[in-house]
């Protein structure tokens, strides 16, 4: 917040998920923006980030779609005064994505001039220009954990967060904006809003994925191993910042609990939800009718309902 | 998995280990087995193959068992086995390449028919659950 009286401008990219079945993804991360004065604008015809980087060295094919947003990128930022050449994504799929096929233009001119070459009815040329930020990192890099804290004005006292990272935040390192093994930035984030971060052992292993498909037996091993791991040490709540994560932890808690039948349901809550609750927020920006597991008792048992 | 295999240079040398090594762009005899990879793979529990037989099967030039695999299958590219490879050999791309050669060839080979699930198991997927499965796993 270098301009306190000026609202920041932010070219915004939500993702399918967010327009879908993570509607409580999409207005969490806006409504808490406006809280810190940022004021978000949702990119105009923004495609699919391509949603799994293509892990083949022939490749370029692949960067077409994702390297299209950063076109729209550059359309935003032209005719936006005060806006940066960067973006912003909450969902952890379509930053990693994004900002792989990002580096990799960045890397190679070859591949950068064939998208372009592919996409010369746009009237805007990709260079390389554009910067890809997941929402975590324009917190703790732009806005500030400490300014971030004086919005806080429903601190959450005791309540006990896990803060599950997956694999989209932390690998490859080349993603990473923390650790790769020990990431802390989300339990630095609960902390500046009042909560106390646990320590549990499965905050970067995989959920399982897209096995969730046709395999949700394999979901249900994974999410009684994650979340039973976040139980053991007290947590109340899990929060995450990847849609599919948010799913399998959150929706096959009941094949979990099939699967194990001492396994212990808990609210799996987007880490923007979270913020929007310690400003303040009403439903409308929560969207806790849309969660799976109702964090409702939890929240009320530490006072917070 | 009971296997026997006459290991002769030419396997190792064969098209199939080439084709595995241009698509992923990895040198397969780099590895030396310390097994890292699938000590911390989380899908191992749910493999027939482990990560680091993997990699020992395609130096080898195992076509037929690699292809015919649950391994390739259940590897959904969480990555930790390439950040924890001390010989810095992306065993994933290894795995997706060998994806690829199950996949291409010319007819359409669709690992997962995802019209084949029952419709109320279709409906509640979120689109970033199916999108991903069927870049993954359909020709």
């Amino acid at each position: 917040m270098e301009n306190e009286n000026k609202p920041m401008k932010l070219a915004y990219y939500p993702g399918c998920t967010l327009k879908n079945q993570a509607t409580n993804f999409d207005v969490s991360t806006v409504s808490s923006m406006a809280k810190l004065d940022v004021e978000v604008e949702e990119l105009d015809r923004w495609n699919c980030c391509g949603t799994v980087h293509a892990l083949n060295s022939d490749n370029v094919m692949n960067r077409v779609a994702p390297i299209t947003n950063m076109i729209r990128v550059k359309e935003a930022q032209a005719r936006t005064e005060g806006m940066a050449s960067e973006f912003m994504t909450s969902c952890a799929m379509c930053y990693n994505t994004l900002k792989r096929a990002n580096i990799d233009v960045k890397k190679r001119a070859d591949a950068l001039e064939t998208i372009n070459d592919f996409l010369s009815l746009e009237t805007t040329k990709y260079e390389g220009d554009v910067d890809v930020l997941h929402l975590l990192e324009y917190l703790r890099d732009r806005v500030g954990f400490d300014k971030l804290a004086e919005r806080v004005t429903k601190p959450l006292k005791g309540l006990r967060v896990a803060c599950y990272y997956g694999c989209l935040l932390v690998r490859p390192k080349e993603v990473a904006f923390d650790d790769v093994e020990n990431p802390m930035i989300m339990e630095n984030l609960v902390r500046a809003l009042g909560a106390t971060p646990v320590d549990f052992s499965h905050k970067t292993e995989c959920c399982g994925a897209y096995q969730t498909v046709d395999k949700p037996d394999v979901i249900a091993e994974r999410t009684d191993k994650i979340m039973g791991s976040a139980h053991e040490e007290q947590a109340d709540l899990v929060v995450v910042s990847c849609p599919l994560c948010a799913f399998n932890l959150d929706f096959r808690q009941d094949d979990a609990k099939r699967l194990n039948p001492d396994f212990h349901n808990m609210p799996v809550l987007y880490f923007t939800q979270l913020m929007a609750l310690a400003f303040g927020c009403d439903e409308s920006a929560l969207r806790f009718d849309l969660q799976h597991i109702d964090p409702l008792p939890v929240l009320a048992a530490r006072g917070l309902g | 998995m009971e296997t026997t295999l006459r290991i002769t240079s030419a396997r190792a040398g064969s098209d199939f280990v080439s084709r595995i090594e241009k698509i992923s762009g990895q040198k397969l005899l780099a590895c030396y087995q310390c097994g890292k990879c699938s000590a911390g793979c989380p899908m191992a529990a749910h493999m027939d193959v482990l990560p680091n037989q993997i990699i020992r099967m395609a130096q080898l030039g195992m076509k037929e068992q690699l292809l015919a695999a649950r391994s390739i299958w259940m590897c959904v590219s969480c990555l930790t086995c390439n950040s924890r490879c001390p010989k810095d050999i992306k065993i994933a791309e290894v795995i997706e390449a060998l994806r690829k050669a199950a996949l291409g060839g010319g007819e359409r080979n669709d690992h997962l028919h995802i019209m084949e699930l029952p419709s109320e198991a279709r409906s509640v997927l979120p689109p970033i659950a199916t999108i991903s499965a069927m870049r993954k796993l359909t020709s």
